[in-house]
């Protein structure tokens, strides 16, 4: 009953999944998964571990070709890891400066690395080495990375997960202003039910292995969103609900923008 | 004052060669073995004046580092490639690893005749031994280095479009840069152990025919002169070859 709705969103997508499937070996993990993402959305993929959402991610990134199905991708996408994805031999200037690789003239790459390093707070650390900077910092330098280019989607897999948690609040904040200043098409995989709820624009639950996509969330209260705000917090009630996490009884959320679905 | 660990340390390393000394005297002064058979601290320092001022210490010391530079450098520049061949490719490690593994476990020495048989004495034979020693512990590190970079940092270079001989300057050689550097530190001290065991047999000078000569000379005093030679000098390369290890970009693979 969605899929006229996916179908309609489709035609200007920058990432559009035609009934993936996929199998390693006489194991499958994904069946008939249909999404569409579109310039400028926030979407965020959760699901019960090991249900195959770092496999989607990287059928989106084209690391995977699906066994079934096709997945078309229109622009540059580029990976953010949970964790160790920077260049431990290469020092935090270094390290942005590939995500400025296309760039050609000089000048005008130290002048794009000085300002995303002054946007993420870390000017006068550009001569560090990453095992000299904390965990957060790390995290920091690896989405300079990631926006430095003119990438157009950003695949996220468990980026913060890796972060004790105050840091973890600190680190979301600090990717919806820096989603503010350079806008970009993020697919985020998580396992931080939380986290979708307060970043995305569209949170898709997946279900247990083979997954499929069992429910979406949408969201539009603008970003950034407390954590503690109702329509964030009806959010993670239904998505939990989803998954069978919390009992389904009827919430006080007035104003809650967690939509049901037409499912 | 901010360290009183490190201000006292030059001090306190005195102390590990004093007290070997003062047995070492003692043990002479006490006559447990014949004087003609064990030398005294004071005996091997006059020899060990006597081979300076003579010129020939200087000699055989520049020809044994002569080899283990050749022998070694010639292992690190073939064996490191083929390390990154081995590291690379499963192919490549299903065939060859057992060979490599095979050489390694034959002890140099064992090369020692044909070495002489086929190269005769000096130079050829004492660097083909050092090769022979080294070379395959080098490729096995090199590709075990290889193997297990972790999967990540080529995802990274691939979403960033590095590749070819980039991704080997880039990514992968710095990725092996710290274990590459121990295995060099590990197979330089080999190469000295072994050019000490290649001169005695297939030498007419260097540090190990010096051995070899005082042992026939019965110059027990030079003889242990040789000794403290050595051993000074394979301590001194590796303190140099520790200097690797402080390189900037490097430090990441030893910090923990």
């Amino acid at each position: 009953m969605r899929t006229p709705v996916l179908r309609q969103s489709a035609a200007g997508a920058l990432l559009h999944l035609d009934h993936v499937g996929h199998r390693y070996g006489g194991v499958e993990v994904l069946s008939d998964i249909e999404f569409s993402v579109r310039r400028g959305e926030f979407v965020a993929l959760v699901g019960p571990s090991g249900c195959g959402k770092t496999t989607l991610l990287n059928l989106c990134s084209g690391w995977l070709t699906p066994t079934s199905g096709r997945v078309h991708r229109t622009g540059q996408v580029r990976m953010v890891f949970q964790q160790d994805g920077l260049f431990p031999w290469m020092t935090v200037q270094e390290n942005v400066n590939l995500g400025l690789r296309h760039v050609a003239r000089e000048e005008e790459r130290a002048s794009r690395a000085a300002s995303l390093l002054a946007l993420i707070g870390l000017t006068g650390f550009e001569g560090h080495y990453p095992h000299q900077l904390s965990g957060g910092m790390r995290q920091r330098v690896e989405l300079a990375r990631a926006l430095a280019g003119d990438t157009d989607v950003l695949l996220m897999d468990e980026p913060f997960s890796s972060l004790d948690y105050l840091t973890r609040l600190k680190m979301r904040g600090e990717l919806a202003r820096l989603l503010r200043e350079r806008p970009r098409t993020v697919v985020l995989v998580t396992h931080d039910i939380q986290e979708a709820a307060q970043l995305a624009d569209r949170v898709l639950v997946l279900s247990e292995r083979p997954a499929h996509i069992r429910d979406e969330v949408t969201l539009a209260l603008a970003r950034p969103r407390d954590v503690t705000h109702p329509d964030v917090v009806a959010a993670e009630h239904r998505i939990l609900t989803m998954l069978g996490l919390e009992r389904d009884v009827e919430w006080d959320a007035a104003g809650a923008a967690a939509r049901e679905p037409r499912s | 004052m901010s360290n009183p660990e490190r201000q006292t340390t030059p001090l306190v390393a005195v102390i590990g060669p004093a007290v070997l000394v003062l047995i070492w005297a003692a043990l002479a002064a006490l006559r447990l073995f014949p004087e003609s058979l064990f030398p005294s601290p004071l005996a091997v320092a006059r020899g060990l004046v006597i081979e300076l001022t003579s010129g020939r210490l200087v000699d055989d010391c520049i020809a044994s580092l002569f080899r283990v530079s050749v022998g070694f450098l010639l292992s690190v520049v073939l064996g490191v490639p083929t390390g990154l061949v081995l590291g690379h490719s499963v192919l490549a490690r299903q065939a060859f690893l057992p060979l490599v593994n095979f050489f390694r476990s034959l002890s140099p020495l064992a090369w020692i005749p044909f070495a002489i048989l086929w190269l005769g004495i000096g130079d050829p034979p004492a660097i083909f031994l050092i090769f022979m020693a080294t070379f395959f512990p080098m490729v096995l590190s090199t590709a075990a280095a290889v193997a297990n970079i972790p999967s990540i940092y080529f995802r990274v270079a691939r979403d960033l479009g590095i590749e070819g001989f980039e991704l080997l300057r880039d990514v992968t050689l710095p990725a092996i840069a710290p274990q590459v550097i121990t295995a060099i530190r590990v197979t330089a001290g080999l190469s000295w152990l072994v050019v000490v065991a290649a001169e005695m047999i297939a030498g007419r000078d260097g540090l190990g025919f010096a051995v070899w000569d005082a042992r026939n000379g019965l110059r027990i005093d030079l003889l242990g002169a040789a000794m403290v030679v050595i051993g000074a000098i394979g301590a001194t390369i590796d303190r140099l070859l520790v200097q690797l290890t402080r390189i900037p970009s490097v430090r990441w693979g030893y910090e923990r």
